[in-house]
């Protein structure tokens, strides 16, 4: 079975790619997988050199982190004690960052099966950025669920509604600031589980 | 394995062109038709609007999100063996394939690897996962297409399948088996040659199938020539699994990335098919489907001894990175990225699913076609809307 | 039969008659539902089919009916009522009419046209307008569609059915359906009395052109379009619940059986067998018991063909609109012409 070893030729092309961006590329990261980060105003054209100059046809997916930690932990405070100290500081992920959003995409070279990951700060005053859609067919869909999710706004996308969402959603549900109302409704134990078992005995706190 | 013929696809195009013209002429005006949310044809609550001109679509849209449930958010405030639960019920045809990816990004984000025994047995339970999924869809092709007699078939030769992964996981449509590290058991005792028996009654459905549904002439008339997708378009949005395969890009994860799973260690062939229409997506699963049969064939043989789960702590830490695994799903690839803040559960998860990509293609592919062809293409991309929606 | 017949007071033999043709048409159907749809589908599908009501489910079709009828008449409030309501009867009515021109033994028929065949052809085209109708009034986008595709394709599918019957009554030399009967088992085959002449033999063309004719008539798979269950719903029936599904459905096995009946009387050799077998030369000779005789004998004939008829459609997809057309009009078409030209030749060449 013919099984493409992942190392050799990405070594090779991780040449290749960093040297095809150019300047746009701001930092990278390289560790069994590639991770790239571009500058935000080359986003698309980045976009686009990696289709058509080194070969990335295939589009994995587009979608956004945002860095910021959940003011809310995992929802398993006591609503009746005051609320815990937490850490606020925004700490990017691999290839850095700048700001509290970041886009991130992967695309892939069919023929070779290297591929990459692809991030780009958004600017925290304005949550806008460059759509690809025209890059990337595909990336049409995935800007929209990116928008209804985060609220960052995709320049010269077509058709920017919800998808999953009703219409008249307000808030964007999977930034870090906006709870998941479950957990608000009511606290989650927790890891520790206090409730008796029906035999009587306490329950273990541990999940196998 | 025969090629689309010219003249049949000319005569498609000929016959979609002669009935644009006399829609022109006689004025008619169009009819918005609502297919769904709650629809036989639809494998699940998918809803399209399509707006058609006599029995022409003029212009479709898939509205999806019926089924969302937030996945992605709810992941934020699991430990990572929680997540596991959650996941399972994305796909939920196949629902061990949709564990492994995440259970291997956290692995590999924790630098533990699971033992080779381990190893054997996921790739066997994913095999048998890929080969439920896909027998209910040959026989919901069937349904979608009018005979509705394969189905029936199709569900009696799944429950050998689904009784095999009870047996070994305890769970028939949620296993809930992965573990960070390995698997929650080991397998029970005789399960070996049942499995065994079942592959051979498999092999047998399949060639019923091929028999009773693709050997048909309406059922190739149905199919060859609908819904042509070309390579580059399959690529650029992302299409995967048979979708892709069917337009002839030679493309499986299974053979292609490094993962620590046992499907290297066996001999098995990629299937395409150069036409990429609705009947090159159904061989392919087809084919699939009798290809893994063989893999678990040669997988059963060579199960090494040992230990099924490797030393992991009780209370499971990831320590800070980031993590793409992506798996040859039974809808196509699946993949996660985990983010991960060295903390009791994920940071950031991003559920790449297969069907949510496949989908995306139709507002593109559906446009012209007959009201009968939606329902054949869609059919034939097969989706799960659980994996649309997460 | 016509020495007892001619006892009874007109209004007598008038009410026998249709009691008659009440039964003729609901016993096949019931029989075709349970037998052909309750127990044989369920046996190719590998499942056993309903089994509770009744020893092996033989109550189920009393269950159903029971259950429908007690249902709540739901009609659409945008849909036109008077005609909603009419449809369902229509398509019933039509099978009605058929029957009364199919004989079922040498006295026991309903009545004795000259054109037996021709209007049965005509009559049967009445429920193309139910149909047409029971889409159009529904107030439902599905309905119409479904109800669009049956009118295109019950019209084209007439056209080769009653070229293939051409085929039979140019052999038969009479369109009147006893005669046709009388003809085939009183004729003989390469000389040989004991087979009689059916005509499936030396018209068999006009027989597989009329078998798949009668398969798109009766909007069956491959030919179910109209009701393609995956897209539609259930096309034109869509709105139809309580007893106007029932009508529609008892409507819809019940043609099938009369179908087959009409079938069997043109190609198989209706009530009879051949006279040879029992040395009767014209229809005078026919003992009585011939009378009792004679509907089993076509009874037996019409599961047969209602068999071949549910094997297929449980069997086949369903073909697309555009291809069942030019399959109709490209492909039956002149095949049913060729077979007419030829008949005409050789009947008069021997």
């Amino acid at each position: 079975m013919s099984t493409a070893s992942n190392t050799q030729p990405r070594i090779t092309s991780v040449a290749e790619v960093k040297a095809a961006l150019g300047d746009r590329l701001v930092d990278s990261f390289h560790k069994e997988d590639l991770w790239l980060r571009v500058r935000t105003d080359a986003w698309k054209s980045s976009m686009q050199t990696l289709r058509d100059a080194v070969g990335f046809h295939y589009f994995c997916f587009l979608s956004a982190i945002d860095w910021m930690p959940s003011p809310y932990g995992r929802g398993e405070d006591d609503p009746t004690e005051p609320a815990p100290e937490r850490d606020t500081t925004i700490r990017q992920g691999y290839a850095g960052g700048e700001t509290r959003m970041q886009v991130f995409a992967r695309v892939t070279n069919p023929v070779t099966h290297v591929s990459v990951v692809v991030k780009v700060d958004v600017p925290d005053d304005s949550l806008t950025i460059e759509s690809i859609h025209d890059v990337y067919a595909g990336a049409n869909w995935h800007e929209r669920e990116t928008h209804e999710m985060f609220g960052i706004k995709f320049d010269g996308h077509p058709d920017l509604r919800n998808m999953y969402l009703p219409i008249d959603f307000e808030g964007f549900p999977l930034r870090k600031d906006f709870p998941l109302l479950a957990r608000m409704v009511k606290p989650w134990p927790g890891i520790v589980d206090v409730e008796p078992l029906p035999g009587g005995e306490i329950g273990e706190g541990e999940e196998s | 394995m025969t090629m689309l013929g010219d003249r049949q696809q000319l005569s498609y195009i000929a016959s979609q062109a002669a009935d644009a013209r006399l829609n022109l002429e006689l004025e008619t005006e169009g009819m918005t038709l609502n297919i769904g949310p709650q629809h036989p044809a639809t494998h699940g609550t998918l809803r399209i609007i399509a707006r058609l001109d006599g029995e022409q679509v003029v212009w479709a849209e898939p509205a999806c999100g019926y089924m969302h449930r937030g996945y992605e958010k709810l992941t934020e405030v699991r430990t990572y063996p929680q997540v596991t639960t959650l996941v399972n019920r994305i796909d939920w045809l196949g629902s061990f394939a949709n564990e492994v990816p995440f259970i291997l990004a956290a692995e590999k984000l924790m630098g533990v690897e699971a033992p080779t025994r381990a190893q054997y047995i996921r790739t066997i339970l994913f095999e048998l996962s890929r080969i439920a999924n896909v027998s209910l869809f040959l026989g919901d092709l069937g349904v979608q297409l009018g005979a509705i007699t394969p189905v029936f078939l199709a569900f009696r030769d799944r429950e050998y399948v689904l009784n095999l992964i009870e047996s070994a996981t305890g769970g028939r449509f949620h296993p809930n088996f992965d573990r960070i590290g390995g698997l929650k058991d080991d397998l029970p005792a005789g399960w070996i040659d049942e499995t065994r028996a079942v592959m051979k009654k498999l092999r047998g459905f399949c060639d019923q199938i091929e028999d009773l549904l693709f050997g048909n002439e309406i059922f190739q008339s149905r199919t060859r020539g609908i819904g042509v997708i070309p390579r580059d378009v399959a690529l650029q949005y992302g299409l995967s699994g048979a979708n892709l395969r069917a337009s002839g890009v030679d493309w499986d994860l299974r053979r292609d990335h490094q993962l620590p799973m046992a499907w290297n260690k066996d001999d098995w062939k990629v299937w395409t098919h150069p036409d990429g229409d609705s009947f090159a997506r159904c061989w392919i699963r087809l084919q699939e489907t009798r290809e893994s049969t063989k893999i678990v064939d040669q997988l059963l043989g060579s199960i090494p001894a040992g230990p099924v789960m490797a030393k992991v702590p009780k209370i499971i830490k990831v320590p800070e990175g980031e993590a793409w695994v992506s798996t040859e799903n039974p809808l196509g690839e699946m993949g996660y990225y985990v983010v991960s803040r060295g903390d009791l559960g994920p940071f950031r998860v991003k559920i790449r699913s297969a069907s949510f990509n496949n989908i995306s293609i139709t507002p593109w592919l559906l446009r012209g076609v007959y009201v009968p062809d939606i329902v054949t293409i869609l059919a034939s991309l097969y989706f799960i809307l659980g994996d649309i929606d997460r | 039969m016509t020495v007892i017949l001619a006892e009874i007071p007109y209004w007598g033999q008038s009410l026998l008659r249709v009691l008659g043709g009440l039964v003729a048409v609901l016993l096949p159907a019931g029989t075709i539902v349970y037998v052909f749809l309750f127990k044989m589908m369920s046996f190719m599908q590998s499942r056993l089919g309903p089994m509770e009501a009744g020893p092996y489910g033989s109550m189920q079709l009393f269950a159903e009916v029971g259950k429908w009828l007690q249902k709540e008449d739901i009609v659409p409030d945008r849909a036109d009522a008077r005609i909603f309501k009419m449809a369902p009867i229509i398509v019933l009515v039509s099978t009605f009419l058929l029957v009364a021109v199919v004989p079922f033994g040498p006295d026991a028929w309903f009545t004795d046209f000259e054109t037996g065949i021709f209007y049965a052809l005509a009559v049967s085209s009445i429920s193309v307008l139910g149909i047409l109708i029971a889409g159009w009034s529904s107030a439902n986008k599905y309905s119409l569609l479904g109800g669009l595709r049956a009118a295109g394709q019950l019209i084209a599918y007439e056209l080769p059915m009653v070229l293939a019957v051409i085929g039979v009554v140019i052999q038969a030399g009479t369109m009147n359906l006893q005669k046709i009967v009388v003809a085939q088992n009183s004729g003989s085959m390469f000389g040989i009395d004991a087979v009689g002449h059916p005509y499936v033999i030396s018209q068999f063309i006009g027989f597989i052109i009329f078998m798949i004719a009668i398969q798109a008539e009766l909007t069956q798979a491959p030919f179910d379009m109209p009701i393609a269950e995956s897209e539609l719903v259930s096309g034109y029936m869509t709105e139809y619940s309580g007893f106007r599904f029932l009508i529609f459905f008892i409507g819809e096995f019940a043609t099938a059986g009369v179908f087959a009946m009409i079938a069997s009387v043109l190609f198989l050799g209706g009530w009879g067998v051949p006279f040879a077998w029992f040395g009767w030369t014209s229809i005078d000779d026919i003992d009585n018991w011939m009378n009792f005789a004679g509907p089993l004998i076509m009874f037996t004939k019409m599961m047969l063909l209602v068999f071949i008829i549910m094997w297929i459609r449980f069997s086949y997809p369903r073909l697309r609109e555009d291809q069942l057309q030019r399959f109709a009009w490209k492909g039956l078409i002149p095949v049913a012409l060729g077979n007419i030209a030829v008949t005409s030749i050789l009947k008069v060449v021997f």
